[in-house]
Order: C-alpha cells, then structure tokens, then sequence
C-alpha cells in the first residue's frame, strides 16, 4: 500500500485535489440533470406517488401555446439583450478619456449593474406606469396617449427587456473598459501616422484587440438573458395573460408555484430548455477548446 | 470511575424523564398569519389556550404568507407539526389525498359543532368526512364610493339593469364604475364567480369549477356575455392587467373610480387611506338572473389535524378550543372577520355587520372563491382566461376552448 502511493504519488494528487470539486459537480449538477430527464416522464405532484406516463409530457408540451409563447420569448430575449454588447462598447469608449472627475462617471456609469434586479425591475415598473408613470408623462408632453407597456401583450417582453439591457449595459461597459486598457498604445500611434480614424480605426485596429473582452460580453450577456427570471417575475409574473413568460418561468410556474407542482410537466419543460441551450454550450466548448489548441 | 458512571446514568435518566414530560404536554401549530391583524388574533387564542391547559406548552411557528403555500407541502411530509391552517373546500384536496391530513368527525361529534358550525360543514366534508375546524370568513361583494353615488343620484343597484344604469350615469360623469387590478389574476376571478353565480347559480358554478360542466356549454358563454356587456360599456379600470389590487384602490380613494367587486380585507386599507365611513359603502352584488337564488362568496380560513403530527390528542384539545362560540368572537374581533360559529356573536362594525346579515340571508349557497373551489390547475389557467377576456374581449373562443382542453385532459 504503502508503496503503491509512493510509486503513484505524482499520477493520484491532481485526482485527489479534483475530487471535491468533481463530487460537487457530479452531484449538485450532472446528477441532477438526469433526475430531471427521468423526471419529464412522470406525472408527479410532489406529494403523491409518480405514474409513468411515458412522452405524454412531450406530447402535451408540442400542443401547449404557452410553451410557444416562452419559447418566442425566449428567443427575443436571446437575440436584443446583445444590443448591451455594442452599447456598452459605446459608452466605454465615450468614458475611455482622460477628464477631471472621470472616475466618478465611471462608477455613475456602472451604478445600475451594483443594485439588485428586483429594484431594477421595481424602478421600471413604476417608470412604465400607466397613470403616473414617467414615460407616459414624457409621452404625454408630445400628444401621445397613455401606453400601459407591462400590461399590453404586443410591448410587454419589449419593456422588459429594455429593463434588463439597463444593467447589462453597464456590465458590458466595464468588460470594454478594462479592455480597452490592454489596447497597445503604440499600435494606435502607428494607425494614426497612417491616416486611420473614426470608424475605419476602431474597426480595423481597436476591435481586434478587444476580442477577449467581446468574448467575455457575448457569454455573460447570453447567461444574463436566460437570468430574466426575476425581472419577469416583480415586473409582471409572466403576465398580461402569461404573454411576458419565457421558459425557466413557465417552468417554475409549472413546479413550483402556487397553483403548479405539476413536477414532471415542468421538468419536460427544463430538459427542452436545457436541450436548446446545449446547443450554446456546445458551441462554446468548441471554441474554447479550437483556442487553446490554436494558442500551441 | 464508578462514580463517573452513576452521574452519566442519572443524567440520562433526568434527560428521558424530561423528554417523556414534554410529550404528554407539547403542542405544535404552523400558520401563515404574517399579517398584523392574524398574527396578534393568534397570538391571543394561543395565550388563552395555555392559560386552560397549563399542562399543555404550545410551539407555534410562524410562516411568511406566500411562502407558506409552498412550504406546508415540505413541512407536511417530512417534519409535520401536529396543526396547520389552509383552506376549505377544494384547496385542500391534494393534502387530504396524499393522506397527510386527518379526518376530525370525533371533535365535531364530541363538541356538538355538527350544530354550532353547521354553516361550514359541507365545504369541509371530503368523501364523507370532517377534515378540520374552520375559524373564519369573509364577505364578499361591492364596495362602493356611498359619497359618489349620492353626488350622482344613483340609488344602490339590486338588478342587472340598474347596475348597468348605475355605471352609465357614472361613466357620463366621468367616473370609472368599477376599479380592478389583474396583474396578479385572482381579482379577475371574483367577478367571474359572481357573475356565473348570479347567471347560473351555486350548482351549476360548482359543477363548472369540479370540472364536471365543460367550458364550451352555453351557460358560460351567457355568464361571459353578461360580462361582455360592462366591459363594451367600460365600465372597468383602463389598463388594469397593470395594477396589483391595492394599487387599483388609488383610484377609489382619489373618487376616479367608484365600486370594486372585492372581499372584506379591502375595508381597511380604504379606511387607511382616508376614506370615512359616510363615504364608504358595501352592496350585494345585483342580481342577474331571478330565476337563480341568491348564492355568496365567502372564503373560510381553517385548521387542520396533520396525520403526521406526534401529539394527537392536544392537537383536537386546541380544535375544540378554537371552535367554541367565545373563542371564535374574540379571535374575529382582533381579525376584523366573521365567526362561524352560530353561537358566536359578530362584532358591532359597519361592514362586518352588513355581510353578517348578508350571508346568513343566503340560501343559494356559499362558495369559496374560484381558486379555492377550482383544482390549482384549473385556477391558474381559467384567471388567467379571465384576465385576457378582459382585455381582449373578441378572444372568448379560443380561450374557452383552451379552458375545455385542459379539462378534459385533468378529467382523463
């Protein structure tokens, strides 16, 4: 024994420092992941005993318009929350200079992404309004008649949204930053003598040296678009009529809200999610792993 | 050593002996009554419920109101007090499904309450059994800008014509008739039940929320068109899928808008926001149909026997307390409710004293509310039905048709 782990002892200590981390994983995530697939063909109620029920959930979920509803959402959410990536580019170019006080912009600037979600969504609520509203005020002063944004089917997922970019803005903002603080001076000098500017400079010779942190940007604003969970639920609770509901909502509103606990129709609904978004993953895997061999 | 050994065993035997004594007296008690008026309500009838059986030590914990109806599923199966309040009629289905909650017939037997509570027996027999103690209820109705009618000459409607005269002369005065908030959808639900009830009446509303009636017959689309008809003529708050209810009480308060269709709790906050009782005002809500007996909604709050609990015995000791006639006068006067006991008597204000009279007026029967009588399911997708009819009124097909879908597949 004792030699078998002098002789191993160079091959087993990276898998003994892995392993509690391994374990966790395995059990908080991956275990989890196929109970909840095993899950998705039972009818269950959390209290009773489960009846297999085979695809019936999968079969229920294909024909349910509210499933659609979360799904367009889904990808509405997905496709404009990347407006934060080139806003925040914006901004960070704009704060990108060197004025007296610039630092207290800066963190004026990056304010939105330090408070909660719950009061980003609390605040825009009250801004959306109909009666006392802000904007409806401001719409007001052009003629304009009162928009209730949270309760209309066609701008609720809109409104919500424009609430999340509010935030996300200023996280991609920083991401740039700090970027923006590796860019080589002297490359930008070089481009300068060669008559580069405006757009043509920041294309051609900024851009390329941000990569990293545009990669930073498109991943955490991807995660932040399927995190509108809270957003949805203090701004409307998947209302009007559920039309604001994306797919992890309508799966706790299957599970695990007051009038759910349809277990193993919510979990049918979290395996598709998680099916769409392996795709991501996937592709992410993919390219980290392109990088690092490109990097040899 | 030996007389380390002596020590250990006395201790152990002082440490059964003290286990075995707070069995015999230990009483445990889940409630949700985070609100003020519940919580100190509580509170007293806990203190005078220890003060008769001294022997007895209550634990009572307390739960956050919305966080309850998800955690009594957990606390239920794995670390069951021994009582917990819920709700009556189908709302507590599930729970007496899955066997955790346990038939009472004997504390009813044994305190003559088959009499005293007579009034809420049937919304708390499932399949031929008593399956707990009901403390209190509620009104519901119209509550009514008194003032803003009075200004307008409006006399307080008792049939489906002159409530919709009423709201016309409001609506030319530029008042809002009736203020609603349905962002989060139940709201929606108590005009829905009382129109069915007022068009259908108490059997046939029954029938439709146990899922027995489909959502397609034609004695819904009448309920919805009578519904139809304020909506066309405006008579609800514009952009109300906005608005929580107490933020659709603003415009009462303000005089924009002048009846709500809603359930007592609404007093007080109204009352809190400076309207006096000369202005204030509760109505039956009109009828509709003459043919169909007057039915009423009034929720019951209850207690349960959890068939999981250790201290069975206390647990029926403190139901029996909490149905006599004095306790239940006392607990609803802190609440601001009604008693059900019928030996009870009824406290001396304005509003509590109308739907007293009201309700024990009503022979058409009293239902609960449309997510208390509706399986869970069936609610959730039929307030939701309810707040999109309102909105979009030209949808009505389609959404009850989705409503039949999901019952005939809850009915399979």
């Amino acid at each position: 024994m004792q030699n078998y782990w002098k002789r191993n002892q160079q091959r087993l200590a990276p898998w003994i420092f892995l392993a509690p981390g391994m374990i966790m994983f395995a059990l908080y995530v991956i275990f989890p992941i196929f109970q909840s697939v095993s899950l998705s063909f039972y009818e269950w109620d959390g209290l009773g005993a489960k009846t297999y029920v085979g695809t019936e959930n999968y079969v229920e979920l294909m024909d349910d318009d509210d499933f659609y509803t979360s799904l367009k959402n889904n990808v509405i959410w997905l496709v404009l929350y990347m407006l934060a990536i080139p806003g925040g580019l914006f901004v960070a170019l704009f704060l990108n200079q060197t004025v007296r006080g610039i630092r207290i912009y800066k963190s004026l600037f990056f304010f939105p992404f330090v408070i909660s979600q719950v009061v980003v969504g609390l605040v825009f609520s009250w801004f959306y309004d109909p009666s006392n509203g802000l904007l409806n005020i401001f719409l007001g002063l052009f003629g304009v008649e009162p928009v209730a944004v949270l309760a209309d089917e066609r701008y609720v997922t809109y409104g919500i949204i424009a609430a999340g970019l509010w935030p996300q803005t200023a996280y991609c903002m920083i991401l740039y930053l700090t970027g923006l603080n590796a860019v080589d001076p002297e490359q930008i000098e070089a481009a300068r003598l060669d008559n580069a500017k405006g757009v043509k400079l920041l294309w051609y010779v900024v851009l390329p040296q941000l990569k990293p942190a545009t990669f930073i940007a498109v991943v955490v604003t991807i995660i932040g678009a399927l995190r509108s969970f809270d957003l949805i639920s203090i701004m409307t609770d998947g209302g009007p009529y559920g039309s604001s509901r994306v797919l992890a909502f309508y799966m706790y509103e299957q599970a695990f809200s007051e009038y759910g606990f349809r277990m193993g129709y919510g979990a049918a609904i979290a395996v598709v999610l998680f099916a769409i978004m392996m795709v991501y993953i996937a592709f992410f895997l993919f390219k980290m792993y392109r990088d690092e061999k490109g990097a040899h | 050593m030996f007389k380390r050994t002596k020590t250990l065993f006395a201790g152990l035997a002082a440490s059964t002996m003290l286990t075995a004594a707070a069995f015999a007296g230990e009483l445990i008690i889940n409630t949700d009554t985070s609100d003020p008026a519940p919580k100190k309500a509580f509170e007293e009838v806990i203190a005078g419920f220890e003060k008769e059986n001294p022997d007895i030590k209550v634990t009572w914990n307390l739960f956050d109101h919305e966080g309850y109806k998800t955690s009594i599923r957990n606390f239920l199966t794995a670390d069951a007090p021994d009582l917990a309040n819920w709700y009556a009629g189908n709302r507590m289905l599930p729970y007496v499904n899955a066997g955790l909650f346990e038939p009472v017939d004997d504390v009813w037997e044994e305190n003559g309450l088959n009499e005293q509570l007579a009034s809420a027996k049937g919304s708390m027999t499932i399949d031929g059994k008593i399956w707990g103690v009901p403390y209190t209820y509620y009104q519901w109705g119209v509550y009514y800008r008194k003032d803003l009618f009075e200004a307008n000459n409006i006399a307080v409607p008792t049939n489906w014509d002159e409530f919709k005269a009423a709201g016309e002369t409001l609506k030319a005065a530029g008042i809002t008739p009736i203020t609603i908030g349905t962002k989060y959808l139940w709201t929606a639900g108590g005009v829905f039940d009382y129109l069915n009830l007022r068009t259908n009446g108490y059997d046939f509303h029954m029938a439709l929320t146990k899922g027995e009636v489909a959502w397609t017959d034609d004695r819904v689309r009448a309920t919805m068109a009578n519904w139809k008809e304020l909506i066309d003529a405006g008579f609800f708050l514009e952009n109300h899928a906005a608005f929580s209810w107490q933020e659709a009480l603003a415009p009462m308060v303000q005089g924009e808008a002048a009846m709500y269709v809603m359930g007592n709790f609404a007093v007080a906050p109204l009352r809190e926001a400076g309207l006096t009782d000369d202005q204030l005002g509760f109505f039956q809500f009109p009828m509709i149909n003459p043919d169909v007996p007057m039915a009423e909604e009034a929720p019951t709050d209850t207690i349960h026997l959890t068939a999981n609990g250790k201290n069975k015995e206390n647990g029926k000791k403190f139901l029996a307390y909490l149905a006599r006639a004095d306790v239940q006068t006392q607990i609803n006067e802190t609440l601001g409710q009604l008693p059900i006991n019928s030996g009870s008597s009824v406290g001396d204000d304005k509003f509590l004293q109308a739907g007293y009279e009201m309700l024990s007026n009503t022979d058409g029967g009293i239902a609960q509310f449309f997510d208390r009588d509706a399986p869970a399911e069936m609610a959730k997708a039929g307030m939701e039905g309810f707040q999109e009819f309102m909105v979009k009124p030209e949808r009505l097909d389609a959404i009850l048709e989705r409503l039949e879908k999901l019952r005939q597949r809850m009915n399979k």
